[in-house]
């Protein structure tokens, strides 16, 4: 192994666990709160149960707005907000906060289009059972397309993970910012070398994981 | 209650319309003005062309589609001025079966079933005795641990005919069941959903193109044509006395004079 590689091996593990940490309250929050707008958005929809046009084109509105910020603005942009949640705008978990800005309506819009591909006929039919709008939602839009939302949030991690790396340039840490700081400025092509092939191994690993979940789930 | 009175009717729709705006600014009239009563036990039919407002006409009697005048009346409750919670208790005493089934794909057949006891929250031990009896009822109490995309048509519809009787409703509304199924299997839905309004006397509403399960089943057919009713006829009476709607001889629609026509073919095989 070349000397660069050597002299890096100590950092690699820290970025991993920065990378790690980024991604994982970015596709949390991502989840918790993107998840729920993602049914808001699709249940205030025209000829939906709770269709609401004004509250429909908000959300949308919102979710458009967000997602149209190239992500390396969105993290500037932020850097007050940032400061005033987390003290701080640099190191992984402020770097976390523009990318949970960036999942959030992000998975919000993958949530929406997946739950739109649950067919009518079996929402109708949890209607006539006397099912409530709540149970639809929980008990049918969900389970119904549970795969496909395994599958939505694969993309979303992968796309952050990518993020993740972009958050390097503002010192938040991670696989990222290594290749930048040690591949990019100090010429060691090596060590990009290493964490591009990291990158990808963990782009494989996480699409691989997402896709054999998801076909466990789906039984259609 | 006294008894002489006339009974009341088990579904009553009164001047129900139901219209549905198109883009454009235009609209279609699906339900006109109908007038209906079914009795307590009775199978009536609803047949006409595909676009005559059949299924719109059935989803009327559960509130899956609100009237936009007019009235449904359940054992005499009218369900347009019922508030959501009631609406949806109501809905647990109308069993629905559908031309495509609606299952959830992702649960077990069992869970399947379950499905409406388990939105009404009802005891873990019950939902489980009934599960098993309206499997066993259907004739796949084997399949019980299958998805639906493991069985075939008619099994499916047979699940969802259990699904639709787990919570014993005194209704079972069926657009068009075995529109989706070959003749045989069919025929054998047919008989299972005779053998159930027989056995459980529950009150059945069919809806279908095919007149020959109008004639499986029903008593009594409505014939619908453009959201109209225009015809009620019966197949339990005698030719002469068929047409009980209009008041007139002979039977005014195409549809009519061809169910009676298979009518008075099947009455004669039985002399």
């Amino acid at each position: 192994m070349s000397d660069n590689l050597l002299a890096i091996l100590p950092e690699l593990w820290t970025a991993i666990g920065q990378t790690a940490l980024m991604l994982a309250i970015a596709v949390g929050s991502g989840a918790l709160l993107g998840g729920p707008l993602g049914v808001l958005v699709l249940l205030t929809s025209p000829g939906q149960s709770l269709a609401h046009p004004l509250s429909h084109s908000v959300l949308n509105g919102v979710v458009n707005a967000v997602r149209s910020f190239p992500f390396i603005i969105l993290l500037v942009a932020l850097v007050p907000f940032t400061r005033a949640v987390v003290g701080s705008s640099i190191g992984p978990v402020a770097a976390a906060v523009p990318l949970s800005f960036a999942a959030i309506p992000y998975f919000a819009r993958l949530v929406e289009q997946t739950l739109r591909e649950v067919p009518r006929g079996v929402v109708e039919a949890a209607h006539a059972m006397g099912a409530s709008e709540w149970q639809i939602v929980w008990r049918v839009l969900l389970v119904e397309a549970r795969s496909g939302l395994v599958l939505a949030l694969t993309v979303l991690t992968v796309s952050l993970l990518s993020y993740s790396a972009v958050a390097g340039v503002v010192g938040g840490g991670g696989i990222g910012d290594l290749a930048i700081r040690y591949g990019y400025y100090r010429f060691q092509t090596d060590v990009m070398v290493l964490t591009v092939a990291l990158l990808v191994t963990l782009v494989q690993l996480i699409q691989f994981t997402g896709n054999r979940l998801a076909a466990r789930l789906d039984k259609r | 209650m006294s008894e002489h009175h006339i009974p009341e009717a088990h579904i009553q729709l009164e001047g129900a319309s139901k219209r549905y705006a198109l883009p454009g600014g235009e609209h279609f009239d699906a339900v006109r003005d109908v007038s209906l009563r079914v009795t307590r036990g009775e199978a009536l039919g609803i047949i006409g062309q595909s676009g005559a407002g059949k299924s719109t006409l059935l989803r009327l009697i559960n509130l899956l589609e609100r009237p936009d005048s007019g009235n449904v009346l359940l054992d005499g409750r009218e369900l347009t001025r019922l508030g959501k919670s009631d609406l949806r208790a109501v809905r647990r005493e109308i069993g629905m079966i559908f031309q495509q089934f609606n299952l959830l794909q992702n649960l077990t057949v069992a869970e399947n079933v379950a499905f409406p006891l388990r939105v009404a929250g009802t005891p873990r031990g019950e939902i489980a005795l009934r599960v098993a009896e309206n499997l066993e009822r259907v004739g796949l109490a084997g399949k019980a641990a299958a998805y639906p995309a493991q069985l075939s048509g008619g099994q499916k519809q047979r699940v969802g005919i259990a699904r639709a009787l787990v919570t014993r409703p005194s209704v079972l509304l069926c657009d068009e069941p075995t529109s989706a199924l070959d003749a045989q299997t069919t025929r054998s839905v047919l008989e299972l959903l005779s053998g159930i309004h027989r056995e459980l006397g529950v009150t059945i509403v069919i809806v279908t193109h095919e007149l020959a399960v109008a004639r499986a089943l029903c008593q009594r057919v409505a014939v619908l044509e453009q959201g109209r009713l225009v015809e009620e006829i019966r197949l339990d009476a005698p030719a002469e006395q068929s047409v009980i709607r209009p008041a007139v001889a002979q039977p005014i629609t195409e549809l009519a004079r061809e169910l009676l026509r298979g009518h008075s073919a099947r009455e004669a095989a039985h002399v």
